[in-house]
């Protein structure tokens, strides 16, 4: 994990739509390097942290930084915006060609790097579809492009909010391997949403639980699941809070 | 008839009859305008709208549907009375010009554009937008990405536009009052030469009229097929 260096800062963060709140974390802090895994049943609010954590959204109340800065209308700009990017459950491709849509991101950036696309491309095991219309690819190869796509772009902070819900074992296994890798040559920061605790336990450094938009413990990931402080993390842990 | 419309058809395409020309020229000339100025306006308006939801955006979505079926011949009274010399717009002269055509024309194509756009636009899914904008994509670029997605509808709406254009006869009829050699065009020669009982004339500007069409229908699927390759 290295120097414990947080790129992002939560304190007393709020998120609520049409008056109810379904975000309300005290405390958390995203380092530099680490994987942190977010768990907990569907609806805890997992999916708006990363929103926020991706300025797809502002919060209600309370502060969230971003490399020490508040993020506000002025912060992050553009260049710091594009240092983070998600992969989202279901992804979305262009209909354009599986190498267009990885070098999408880079063209925006105004850059060509085609062999870097290939190389990308080769790591994921989809070198085969280069040329391949994106609409006409399995869940799965659809998933693993979007991974290529986000990561195509080196970014500081990777998001990834459910990236294997409903795939095979062979492409979670594909992508869980590419984004451990990722981590450790590039040192991305990686924050995972997931509502399978087998991923939290196998991928993250810090795992957390988010029950009804509380961050209810975080603790490095052997600790969270063989000695958990907290008696919902113990249950959610055994399965008896149903999700 | 219809076979000796045809042979008069191709004996005044093949003569090559400068005024022929000049009127097949002016018809391109005035709905081609029209429809280049109605996807300056409508593309990015339609894109705008299509990425909005607010109470009024469905306000003017009824007002834009209801455009898509204006009558010719009311457009064509209105641009009149507003290019008339006590209209607001009179001092420009326009009126019994081409350009007066390609105003009237403009707003029969100008909603045809704009609403077939927004739907196309709309019928993009809208998790496409974060997704883009995470992939560090601004406002600007995030719209023409997703115009790009919608390609196909566009490029309908363009045809729509087009041949609303190209084959309404009541608005340049009032507007541009037919003369010949400077407002005459392909529909308004149509009513002039089956007024006078040259039936063969006019059917043969007919399928003269309708092989436009078809040719520029043609080069729009081509487009189409250019675009879905890959290479747009």
């Amino acid at each position: 994990m290295g120097e414990d260096k947080a790129i992002y800062t939560v304190r007393n963060l709020q998120q609520g739509y049409n008056g109810r709140i379904v975000l309300n974390v005290a405390s958390l802090d995203i380092l530099a390097g680490e994987i942190l895994a977010i768990i907990g049943p569907s609806g805890a609010g997992k999916s708006t942290l990363l929103r926020l954590l991706a300025f797809l959204e502002r919060p209600l109340s309370g502060q969230l930084t971003f490399y020490n800065q508040p993020v506000s209308d002025q912060w992050p700009d553009l260049a710091a915006k594009r240092r983070v990017t998600m992969v989202f459950q279901r992804p979305q491709l262009l209909r354009r060609s599986v190498h267009e849509n990885v070098a999408y991101g880079l063209a925006l950036r105004g850059q060509q790097a085609s062999h870097e696309v290939n190389t990308i491309l080769t790591a994921l095991g989809l070198d085969h579809l280069t040329h391949v219309p994106a609409h006409t690819l399995s869940g799965g190869e659809a998933q693993r492009v979007a991974l290529a796509r986000a990561l195509v772009l080196k970014p500081d902070v990777l998001l990834l909010d459910e990236p294997t819900a409903n795939l095979d074992p062979y492409n979670v296994n594909q992508i869980e391997q590419f984004i451990q890798q990722v981590n450790q040559t590039q040192r991305t920061t990686v924050v995972i949403v997931t509502h399978t605790i087998f991923q939290a336990r196998r991928l993250a450094h810090r795992t957390g639980l988010l029950l009804n938009g509380r961050l209810v413990e975080l603790s490095p990931t052997n600790i969270f699941f063989e000695r958990p402080l907290q008696p919902e993390t113990a249950a959610f842990i055994r399965g008896d809070i149903v999700y | 008839m219809f076979f000796s419309a045809f042979r008069e058809a191709v004996s005044l395409i093949l003569q090559m009859d400068p005024t022929l020309w000049g009127v097949v020229r002016l018809t391109l000339g005035v709905s081609g305008s029209a429809l280049v100025l109605a996807a300056v306006f409508g593309v990015p308006v339609g894109a705008f709208l299509g990425l909005r939801d607010f109470r009024g955006v469905r306000w003017l979505t009824a007002v834009i549907y209801t455009g898509m079926g204006l009558p010719p011949v009311v457009v064509g009274l209105v641009v009149f009375l507003l290019l008339s010399r006590q209209g607001i717009l009179g001092r420009l002269g326009w009126l019994f010009t081409p350009t007066a055509m390609i105003l009237a024309q403009t707003i029969l194509a100008l909603p045809l554009v704009t609403g077939v756009t927004m739907t196309a636009v709309r019928s993009i899914n809208p998790e496409l937008r974060p997704q883009l904008q995470t992939l560090g994509a601004t406002d600007w670029q995030i719209l023409r990405t997703i115009l790009h997605e919608a390609r196909f509808g566009v490029v309908v709406g363009l045809v729509a536009g087009f041949g609303a254009a190209i084959s309404e006869v009541g608005a340049v009829m009032i507007v541009g009052g037919n003369i010949e050699g400077k407002t005459r065009v392909l529909t308004t020669a149509i009513v002039l030469e089956t007024r006078q009982g040259h039936f063969d004339v006019a059917l043969a500007l007919g399928i003269i009229l309708l092989s436009l069409a078809f040719l520029t229908n043609a080069l729009a699927v081509h487009f189409q097929g250019y675009l879905e390759s890959g290479r747009g």
